[in-house]
């Protein structure tokens, strides 16, 4: 672990400037300033932090496997909330379609004809509180389910049509302020005395479960994800410990020789910023990776719902939010490792 | 340079290091602190440095008041301290080089200032073409040497050293000392703890005996007030 610190080691007709630099540490010692220097430039400042940052850098990749594993065990740890938010949003979006599309199915008895449910969705239509009406038939039924669900030829072996006449009924959205579940509710019990109907089904009930079960799971994978991250703290700053604890005689020694406790501490929290990231990095391609391989399974289920349902990823934003993310939690790592561990060296 | 007035340093359990412990060090002086071990030598380093505070009394160093400093401020106390040890204290998995730069880098200077400077520190105690090595291959003699081109190299007012030839043999322990003689002669203010008698006596310095946290002798105050006979 050469260079933690970033010390130069250039060298450069290193004689003849000895000789010239001889006369200089022969003059009279230099009645040192005991206040803390001047504020340097901003530039020097970003060169500072930019060698620490390169120094880390090395030092990490100096210890690949070691590295490695504490990237992973982070990368792992980030990988799980992150790639359940990744499939569970798009759900919760779907849902929320949904839930505009609030629609009545009254499914019509068995011998009412087409064109007497055509009259019916008329009469429908002049209802309060009903803003559309559509008249599935009993032949578009049949043609629809032939296309869709992959039953054609069963359905072809049958000798007449099984489907029922369907009226699709949208009620209209309720003027602010009012209930909406007690004029929908008016609107069902109106429907459901209507003679000429089978079964009145109102698909409302089971979005508003799913809805519940999304919230539920959503809810878990926040605390998941909540629990996961104390994990990855502690993890970072674990291994910042040891590091720390490695290093004593080091940062004794340097502690000795008048190093501020922020140069002491600097390139211990771009370890910790190091890690972090390594990890958000190894998350992301664990997630990309999971997100691959579930893609042609949900598709197919996905089209058997006949949905248009948007492929799961990871956008940019998501991405760039995971590494941040990582990072944040290793520098939070480091900071309390460093907190704890450091003030307890000092020099005897 | 420095300044002791009624130092004492008791510790945790009731030891006393030091007992009201008065003596004061003119800039560009070279002093001798000698005593068996226990007499407090160490702490003394220790009280000028701030690795220790003292329990009462007042101590000035380059014209700071100790007690008065606040943590933040150690730092740069320290850096306008060199400090050579008996263990050397350098990092063994560093260069020479790198050992030397320390001060230098913790001070923020540029590389090629760094460079210039670790350079002359290493040409003045011999070991210029030492500078890729690590510390574990060289001898006993030479670490010491290093540690000295480290405390020299951001060229501080005042040099401290504890037992800086403790385990060297005679021959190589009075290259040391003439080498910290060579510095005071360019102005540097230099204490040094040591219980080698025989050696502190045959080069003539003023002379600090410590016995039990006092102090027991002053070969300076001795002259004078022969002088004064």
């Amino acid at each position: 672990m050469k260079n933690l610190f970033g010390s130069s080691r250039r060298r450069t007709g290193a004689t003849l400037v000895a000789r010239e630099s001889l006369q200089r540490l022969s003059e009279q010692p230099e009645a040192r300033p005991s206040a803390p220097a001047p504020r340097r430039r901003f530039g020097a400042f970003i060169l500072l932090h930019l060698q620490v940052f390169v120094a880390t850098l090395g030092q990490l990749s100096r210890t690949p496997i070691a590295t490695l594993m504490t990237a992973a065990v982070i990368g792992i740890a980030l990988a799980l909330p992150a790639g359940l938010y990744a499939v569970l949003s798009p759900i919760q979006a779907h849902s929320t379609q949904w839930h505009d599309e609030r629609q009545i199915s009254v499914f019509l008895k068995p011998g009412i004809s087409d064109a007497q449910a055509g009259a019916l969705a008329d009469r429908l239509r002049t209802l309060p509180g009903v803003s559309q009406v559509k008249l599935i038939s009993r032949s578009q039924g049949l043609e629809e389910m032939r296309k869709q669900s992959g039953f054609a030829e069963a359905l072809a072996m049958l000798d007449e049509n099984p489907l029922p006449a369907l009226l699709v009924v949208y009620p209209t959205p309720p003027p602010a302020g009012t209930s909406p579940a007690q004029a929908v509710t008016e609107l069902l019990t109106t429907l459901r005395v209507l003679p000429e109907a089978d079964a009145v089904q109102f698909d409302m009930q089971w979005l508003r479960r799913l809805e519940g079960i999304l919230r539920v799971v959503e809810r878990g994978v926040t605390l998941l994800a909540g629990l996961l991250a104390l994990g990855v703290l502690l993890i970072v700053s674990n291994t910042l410990r040891l590091a720390i604890l490695s290093r004593r005689e080091e940062i004794e020694i340097i502690k000795l020789i008048g190093a501020t406790d922020a140069f002491i501490r600097r390139p211990f929290l771009y370890l910790g910023l190091g890690y972090g990231l390594l990890g958000g990095v190894i998350a992301w391609a664990l997630v990309m990776l999971a997100l691959g391989l579930l893609r042609g399974p949900i598709e197919q289920l996905a089209r058997l719902y006949s949905s248009d349902f948007q492929l799961i990823h990871l956008s940019l934003t998501g991405s760039l939010v995971l590494l941040s993310l990582g990072g944040a939690l290793g520098l939070f790592g480091a900071l309390l490792a460093v907190h704890r561990h450091l003030a307890a060296i000092e020099p005897m | 340079m420095i300044h002791f007035h009624q130092v004492s340093k008791r510790y945790p359990g009731g030891y006393e290091a030091l007992n009201r412990l008065n003596f004061e060090l003119q800039r560009g002086e070279m002093v001798f602190l000698t005593g068996h071990s226990g007499a407090g030598k160490s702490t003394v380093l220790k009280l000028i440095t701030l690795l220790e505070r003292a329990s009462s009394g007042q101590i000035i160093v380059n014209g700071q008041n100790l007690s008065a400093l606040g943590n933040r401020r150690i730092p740069y106390l320290r850096r306008s301290i060199g400090m050579v040890f008996q263990s050397h204290r350098l990092l063994n998995d560093h260069t020479v080089f790198d050992n030397v730069a320390l001060p230098l880098v913790i001070a923020g200077l540029g590389a090629a200032e760094i460079g210039r400077r670790v350079r002359a520190a290493l040409d003045k105690v011999g070991l210029l073409n030492k500078e890729k090595l690590y510390p574990l291959v060289l001898s006993g003699g030479e670490q010491q040497r290093v540690g000295i081109a480290r405390a020299v190299v951001n060229k501080p007012p005042l040099l401290l050293a504890d037992e800086p030839t403790g385990n060297l043999d005679p021959e190589l322990s009075r290259e040391i000392m003439k080498l910290f003689q060579q510095f005071n002669q360019f102005g540097v203010t230099v204490l040094i703890a040591s219980h080698d008698v025989s050696l502190i006596e045959s080069l003539s310095q003023r002379m600090l005996t410590l016995k039990n946290g006092r102090l027991t002798s002053d070969s300076k105050a001795h002259e004078e007030s022969l002088r004064q006979q």
